[in-house]
């Protein structure tokens, strides 16, 4: 497992080389040896952030010298650390390749209607389907959030299906409106907020993503399953009130 | 225990040290782009270290206060003054109630934190005051001040620091080296990024020895650099993985990105380095024109000075300790 320095307060654990090649599997590894960290309190650490196939740790370079004695060790007391907590070995690297096999299902409400759906007739065109074809292929498979990054509780979707994937826009919209759901390459996603972008917008959720007075602040957390239901605007309407 | 905004200047928001522990549902640090500076700010007006203050842009704050307060800043060149009387970066000042705290506008560097004895107290939202200036959250309203707002304080501490009535600008102030901060020839201090092999030996040599303009479209999320293009050896598609406040990222178009505070969570473009921590405070004072270079150095001396800074601050911290009164 490789680890390299992200700057002098973080490091990234690299658990596999790529993702697209098994999503699934990679998910749960890379969220197995987040949640095998976590529990292993190695001090120093302040937090994990997960992504892809990465797991990157913040430190705090104080603590760690305290713990590890000396500045020139930082580094590698550390990574020596993570590599001892993660091993397939041990209790916690065991169980680490279980996670994930009960993730949660959300269902998320999105409404396709043409007014929200800028780019539905563009990501139809390069399908070579109909809109209404779009929807259902949309509405109709299951997808994994692989990653919540970008803005606050903006959810990265795979499976999308492979008809669907669509390059980003060559221009970014400078605005796109708070709930909009997009398709960007292989990517479909949410944006949680009001937020410059580039994916091709093809519907609009009323539902919030990011809710900064929770904890967690965000609807979905990384491996959670979503559906999308097709609402009609005045559901849309009243779901939104 | 609160201050009238008379005039909100450039751009003014509330920030303390940052929001942690959240990077996993995509929110941001935020928080002092030079929390050092913020800390010894605080330190000199016998505040918390970590206690919320006001970072300011380019000046043109006015506030007016309502209480008797202690207050310090640290960072660029900017003129303050109480009243009539000038306030030098790194003093502790004395302010009556019914009068006012002018910032003038920045001669060099950008931003400064000011420090108010007992912080501001805008409510703590997911473990921090800092405003999130992207996602409009946090701070004041979730938003820049604006003239006219009224800005709450916290209580003030019990030990006041020595800057009294009598004596309205301390005689001590805090090293020159932390509370002035903005660089007339600012160097850039990196250690390698995880994708520095993605870039040949010309380029990585053009990177450390060519100066680097800042751009104008520069901000909280970002110094963007005009100078000679990095191009990598092969286009590579990368997983987007974490970036962290002082990246260097290279997209596409071959000019780096310096990532700051407000900087997203994740990023697919290659990273070529990592400007060292206490090199941040420089970065913060960066403004368009300004002419940096970027020096490697080792992991390991990256520690080492922050470590020094930090055992510094102890004994400043124990200096400071004797002015409380």
């Amino acid at each position: 497992m490789e680890i390299t320095p992200i700057g002098d307060s973080a490091l990234i654990v690299h658990v596999r080389d790529q993702f697209e090649d098994a999503p699934d599997e990679t998910l749960s590894q890379v969220l197995g040896v987040a949640s095998c960290l976590e529990r292993t309190n190695i001090p120093g650490i302040i937090e994990l952030a997960p992504a892809y196939t990465t797991v990157a740790v913040f430190f705090d370079p104080l603590a760690v010298a305290k713990a590890g004695g000396g500045p020139d060790r930082i580094h590698n007391w550390l990574a020596d650390r993570i590599r001892a907590a993660v091993a397939p070995g041990t209790d916690c690297g065991r169980r680490a390749k279980t996670r994930g096999s009960h993730s949660r299902l959300v269902e998320i409400p999105v409404c396709y209607d043409p007014e929200f759906a800028l780019d539905l007739d563009a990501v139809a065109r390069h399908a070579q389907i109909s809109p209404r074809q779009v929807v259902d292929l949309h509405s109709g498979a299951e997808y994994r959030v692989s990653c919540i990054g970008f803005v606050p509780g903006f959810p990265f979707l795979a499976g999308l299906p492979k008809k669907l994937a669509t390059p980003r826009r060559a221009t970014p919209r400078k605005e796109i409106p708070a709930g909009s759901v997009g398709i960007g390459g292989a990517q479909t996603g949410i944006y949680p907020l009001r937020s410059p972008g580039g994916w091709n917008l093809i519907g609009r959720t009323p539902v919030r993503l990011f809710e900064p007075s929770r904890n967690p602040p965000t609807l979905l957390r990384a491996s959670d399953r979503v559906r999308f239901r097709v609402i009609t605007r005045r559901e849309f309407d009243s779901l939104k009130r | 225990m609160k201050i009238f905004v008379t005039r909100a200047g450039f751009l003014t928001s509330v920030q303390d040290l940052g929001r942690v522990g959240f990077r996993q549902f995509g929110v941001s640090t935020s928080g002092a782009l030079d929390p050092f500076a913020l800390r010894v700010a605080n330190l000199v007006a016998g505040s918390d270290e970590s206690a919320a203050g006001l970072e300011i842009t380019f000046g043109g704050l006015h506030l007016q206060f309502t209480d008797d307060r202690v207050v310090a800043w640290c960072g660029g060149k900017l003129g303050a003054r109480v009243g009539s009387t000038s306030l030098p970066a790194g003093h502790a000042g004395f302010v009556h109630a019914g009068e006012e705290l002018r910032f003038e506008h920045a001669q060099a560097g950008c931003r400064c934190w000011l420090a108010i004895s007992g912080g501001v107290d805008v409510p703590i939202v997911l473990g921090s005051r800092s405003t999130d200036l992207r996602a409009n959250f946090g701070g004041f309203e979730g938003r820049a001040l604006r003239d006219g707002d009224v800005v709450p304080l916290g209580r003030k501490p019990r030990l006041e620091i020595a800057a009294t009535e009598s004596e309205r600008i301390s005689s001590w102030s805090a090293p020159k080296p932390w509370s002035q901060t903005a660089s007339a020839a600012p160097m850039l201090r990196f250690v390698r990024g995880a994708s520095w092999n993605l870039f040949d030996d010309l380029m990585v040599q053009l990177f450390t020895s060519e100066p680097f303009t800042v751009l104008p479209d520069s901000d909280r999320m970002g110094v963007r650099f005009d100078g000679p293009e990095l191009k990598q050896r092969n286009t590579i598609h990368l997983v987007s993985e974490a970036v962290a406040p002082g990246t260097v990222q290279v997209p596409p178009s071959g000019k780096p990105i310096l990532l700051l505070g407000d900087c997203q969570t994740i990023g697919g473009y290659p990273k070529i380095a990592h400007v060292i921590s206490i090199d941040l405070g420089i970065a913060a004072q960066l403004r368009a024109g300004d002419v940096v270079r970027f020096a490697e150095v080792s992991l390991a001396d990256a520690h080492r000075l922050l470590l020094e800074r930090e055992s510094e601050l102890k004994r400043f911290r124990i200096g400071m300790s004797l002015h409380a009164i």
